[in-house]
């Protein structure tokens, strides 16, 4: 019964994630739905442990699998964006669509690192873990994708020159 | 002051407020020297506000009922108590009723089992006003997709307005053998009838129609290849038979 419960509770943080990788409400639900059924199927495969990390990882597989297949790749329209607070400004919307927009630009690779850690906090160990790549390679993503982000959200066609590296 | 120890993974690092007071005290002495990189960092910080402005209130929307379902020990079925009761009772008395239709074939029973479990669904899902289905005609190309994705082959539910009957929607449903599609159709008097799909696998044969009823639900099931159909509604033999074939027809297109 915990079993369920905690993995029900984990039910709008997969969401969340799903929503912004994928850009498009119907289909990050899909997603999540794919994920549970995947989790309770594969139930015996798991270890105690981090059972945030063992939901992502396994969602991550299935998006991976869905982009390989060109399933997930069309633009998302107004509706990729949630509800918006009562309270936001026009202008709050239009910041909000760009950066849908510009976050569906990313490649997936980045955009997965850039989420994992920019939205859902998760330790670049963790990242590192849910991708099944290096540490090294969850920064090196990061890295990319924020600079990449930061230039589509410039509104530059001509940005990803000022990519600078650091010793 | 300049030392160049500050990596960009630090950077990042500090970004995300991962920093232990050290590493960080470093960071800010560095930064306070590089201003197109302060630049930067401040801008990845920006980028983490936004991303939690846009997509946080996604935490806070109602879960859908398929995923708490999906999350769920046993029952998939959104049914309430009484739809419950009922699903068992018209088990048993449907179940009783279809055991007398013997045919003399081998995957007969599995067949039969297939015709109980579209007039049991049939029976619980078409009286449901608010509910009928789980995605409504108006998205049916989401629709469509979803069913033919969860039975892994390519769905399309018939037009049946030649019948007098529109699709209202579809939903899917745990079979023995896997997911199990039902579409949803009614007519302008508000009669409804079921298409239940299921995939099978293993055999691939066809059959003649055939036919079950109990408690006023007649149910046309038949073999097509690699799927099994049954189509039921709250109507007479000949008046079912006339729709059935269309079906058939439609899908063998």
């Amino acid at each position: 019964m915990t079993r369920h419960a905690d993995i029900a509770a984990e039910i709008p943080r997969l969401r969340r994630y799903a929503r912004a990788l994928t850009g498009n409400a119907t289909h990050a639900d899909d997603l999540v739905q794919d994920t549970l059924e995947r989790a309770l199927g594969n139930w015996s495969l798991w270890r105690p442990g981090n059972l945030r990390a063992w939901l992502f990882s396994i969602m991550h597989n299935l998006f991976v699998n869905q982009v390989r297949s060109l399933r997930m790749v069309d633009f998302p329209g107004d509706e990729a964006l949630p509800e918006l607070p009562t309270r936001a400004t026009q202008g709050d919307a239009l910041e909000l669509r760009d950066l849908a927009r510009s976050i569906s630009q990313l490649p997936a690779e980045q955009r997965e690192a850039l989420l994992l850690v920019g939205l859902e906090d998760l330790s670049y160990a963790d990242a590192a873990k849910i991708l099944g790549v290096p540490v090294g390679t969850v920064m090196s993503r990061l890295s990319r994708g924020r600079e990449r982000l930061r230039a589509l959200l410039a509104g530059g066609e001509l940005a990803e020159t000022h990519l600078k590296v650091i010793k | 002051m300049n030392a160049p120890t500050i990596s960009e993974q630090e950077l990042h690092a500090y970004a995300d407020g991962r920093l232990d007071a050290v590493r960080r005290d470093a960071v800010e002495v560095w930064l306070a020297d590089h201003p197109e990189m302060r630049q930067a960092v401040a801008e990845w910080r920006i980028q983490r506000e936004q991303l939690h402005r846009a997509f946080d209130s996604v935490l806070d929307e109602p879960i859908p009922t398929r995923l708490t379902e999906a999350a769920k020990p046993v029952s998939r079925f959104p049914l309430g108590m009484a739809a419950a009761v009922a699903w068992l009772a018209l088990g048993g008395a449907i179940g009783y009723q279809l055991r007398g239709a013997v045919l003399p074939f081998h995957g007969q029973q599995a067949t039969t089992a297939m015709a109980r479990q579209a007039a049991l669904a049939h029976a619980v899902f078409s009286p449901e006003v608010r509910h009928p289905v789980e995605v409504g005609a108006a998205e049916e190309t989401h629709l469509v997709a979803w069913l033919s994705k969860r039975l892994g082959a390519e769905l399309k539910p018939p037009r049946l307005s030649g019948q007098g009957f529109e699709l209202v929607g579809g939903r899917l449903l745990p079979g023995e053998a896997g997911p199990v599609a039902q579409f949803m159709y009614q007519d302008a008097r508000g009669q409804r009838l079921t298409l239940y799909v299921q995939r099978d696998a293993q055999d691939s044969r066809d059959t003649a129609f055939r036919f079950a009823k109990e408690g006023g639900i007649s149910v046309f099931y038949w073999l097509d290849g690699r799927f099994g159909y049954a189509l039921s509604a709250e109507m007479e033999r000949p008046e079912l038979l006339h729709i059935a074939t269309a079906v058939h027809q439609q899908l063998n297109q």
